[in-house]
């Protein structure tokens, strides 16, 4: 490390106060009606958006439309799921919005017209809009597994929304017997929080561990490999003696036998291409596409995903709606919160400079991501990104994975900084 | 270079129209790049804990530095390095400037009130002359101590004693003879005094 000195400091400066010197986000609407921004959606693309206009320019009307009073997160939910943490604890209200000048609506947005500039609701109510932000998140494919549709999430939750399913999940688990068995069956790509499933299996296994030390967890998993396998592996045969004849987990890839067809609810079995497997819980994650709005607003191409231009996420389909978060294509971002907070806050510079009469202004953006295994065992995966010719592109020689090699200190700080991650990136999406 | 931008931002003052992005010429602005840090470090800067440390209120070299000390290695860690190594030293100074502007909040975590004067009297006796009223200052370019969460000191430390952190001359001398008097029920006591700062 260069050791910090009169000299380097006088080197440095000069850049930065010339930074220093341009005032940021300035207010321009001086004189004439405000500008109306209508966000469609409250999880974390959405209220971060929302929050960040209003921090920018205060003079610009901010509209949050979001039919629920309390959002869950996705992220930590698996600790819920575990007993970790109380499902209060990843709920989050959105009195943080409206201290800031947010006018949050709880209603579900039904139509956005992207002619007229005018958001419609469930109730009948209309948001004229200058621009519009949509973040609406995935919605699930119900069709894709014979047997499995909406009407079932009862018995079998997918629990890939924070929330009342997360609480579903979690008092199976609590109400299993010892022996029981549980079946996960991770979605094919791409869907939202890549190493959700199977932070997921280690989180149902360290309870399993502690208090139900014969049951089992079978992934039956539509893809061939998955994120973070390298360390969730590593951290499995530590802590769950993976790949041994007592492993308390087993993995199955598409091509050995995870590759499912149908779900039967009444026998709880999921019939693979090799075996029908019985399962106490059987917890259907399924393949996902952009979040319902984005299809009837005519946002989605034929994939069920959202096209966006990568410095203002405005839709390349329609003019004046971005769309952020989960539902855009935002390749290399991944779906996940952190991204969709990046994609929010540069979307939030872009809706501000280009009401002004203004262009965008250059993005950064960021992604890390965390994953609890075990007490003492946190790991992660992290990214810069950049904007360049047109384009969302990694910084070459940043980022990467959790070193295998990390000693138990490192492992440990690492979920402790997935609880501080979860925390600050909450307070500065929802306070 | 630093001309050429003051000029540029003087023409967009003029213009009436005032926008972060112009500030870097086609590089993403302070704020762009530092807003990215939030999700880790807090909103401004301000972490809500429990370990990942507030970066508010710090100099703008010391986090400059910091940020090259990841990014070269020399400073140990778990993820920073990797991010560190996304940006340029230019950049390391953006968000300097940023995070330097920003008011420091310190954080609510809980201590041992009894070993808070004990930690005072040790601070006064071999910190204070660097980092200076009460660890509160961020003068001289040494870290803010005083409100900053104990885990990421106990890790720094930790850092230190492993030889995967390198501390500074004066700093490796005074810390020595801290441990040889008072060993580690004086570490404690100091952390205390951090952490009961308000």
């Amino acid at each position: 490390m260069s050791k910090i000195t009169r000299r380097n400091f006088l080197k440095v400066s000069g850049a930065s106060m010339a930074a220093a010197s341009v005032a940021a986000y300035t207010p321009f609407a001086i004189g004439g009606a405000s500008k109306k921004v209508v966000v469609v959606g409250g999880g974390m693309g959405g209220a971060t958006a929302a929050k960040y206009i209003r921090l920018m320019d205060p003079s610009v009307e901010v509209t949050l439309i979001e039919p629920k009073k309390t959002y869950h997160t996705g992220f930590m939910s698996n600790e819920v799921i575990s007993g970790e943490r109380t499902l209060d604890s990843i709920g989050f209200t959105y009195d943080g919005l409206k201290a800031h000048g947010v006018t949050v609506v709880t209603d579900r947005v039904s139509a956005i017209d992207a002619g007229k500039k005018v958001v419609t609701t469930e109730s009948g109510k209309s948001f004229p809009y200058d621009r519009c932000i949509v973040s609406p998140g995935v919605s699930y494919k119900w069709d894709a597994y014979e047997g499995y549709d909406e009407s079932i999430v009862d018995k079998i939750p997918h629990a890939w929304d924070g929330g009342p399913q997360t609480a579903t999940l979690r008092d199976q688990l609590a109400a299993m017997k010892d022996g029981g068995v549980v079946v996960i069956v991770p979605p094919p790509n791409p869907f939202r929080c890549p190493p959700g499933p199977y932070e997921r299996a280690s989180q149902m296994a360290m309870y399993l561990k502690a208090n139900k030390p014969k049951s089992k967890i079978i992934i039956m998993d539509q893809k061939e490999k998955f994120s973070k396998q390298g360390l969730f592996t590593q951290g499995w045969k530590r802590h769950y003696g993976y790949e041994t004849d007592n492993s308390m987990i087993e993995w199955l890839s598409s091509t050995t036998g995870g590759k499912i067809s149908a779900v039967n609810k009444a026998d709880m079995t999921v019939e693979g291409e090799m075996d029908t497997v019985k399962g106490d819980i059987i917890n259907v994650i399924p393949p996902q596409k952009a979040g319902a709005i984005a299809h009837t607003a005519g946002l989605t191409n034929d994939k069920g995903w959202c096209p966006v231009e990568g410095k203002t996420f405005e839709s390349t389909i329609h003019k004046n709606i971005h769309v952020i978060g989960d539902a855009a294509i935002a390749s290399p971002l991944p779906k996940s919160g952190y991204a969709a907070s990046s994609e929010a806050k540069a979307t939030a510079a872009a809706v501000v400079a280009l009401l002004g009469g203004g262009d965008a202004p250059h993005p950064a953006y960021v992604n890390t991501c965390y994953s609890v295994i075990a007490h003492g065992h946190g790991i992660s995966v992290a990214m810069v990104y950049d904007y360049k010719d047109g384009k969302i592109v990694k910084v070459k020689g940043s980022g990467g994975l959790s070193p295998m090699d990390a000693s138990d200190e490192m492992r440990a700080r690492e979920e402790q900084y997935a609880h501080s991650w979860f925390n600050n990136i909450t307070n500065d999406t929802f306070g | 270079m630093g001309t050429k931008i003051k000029m540029m931002s003087a023409a967009v003052l003029a213009s009436g129209v005032l926008l972060s992005g112009a500030a870097t010429a086609g590089g993403a602005s302070a704020e762009a790049i530092s807003y990215t840090c939030a999700g880790c470090h807090g909103f401004n800067g301000n972490s809500t804990g429990p370990a990942t440390p507030t970066i508010s209120g710090a100099s703008q070299e010391y986090i400059t530095e910091t940020m090259k000390g990841y990014k070269d290695g020399s400073i140990a860690s778990t993820v920073m390095g990797r991010i560190a190594k996304g940006y340029t030293d230019e950049q390391f100074a953006m968000m300097g400037e940023f995070f330097a502007k920003q008011k420091m909040v310190a954080a609510k975590q809980d201590f041992d009130a009894k070993l808070v004067k004990k930690g005072a009297k040790l601070h006064d006796k071999y910190c204070e002359k660097c980092h200076a009223e009460g660890a509160t200052s961020a003068e001289d370019d040494s870290g803010i101590l005083a409100g900053q969460w104990t885990p990421y000191l106990e890790y720094t430390l930790s850092d230190y004693h492993a030889g995967t952190r390198e501390m500074s001359k004066k700093m490796k001398k005074k810390v020595k003879k801290l441990n040889e008097k008072e060993g580690d029920a004086g570490m404690k006591a100091l952390l205390n005094f951090y952490a009961e700062a308000k």
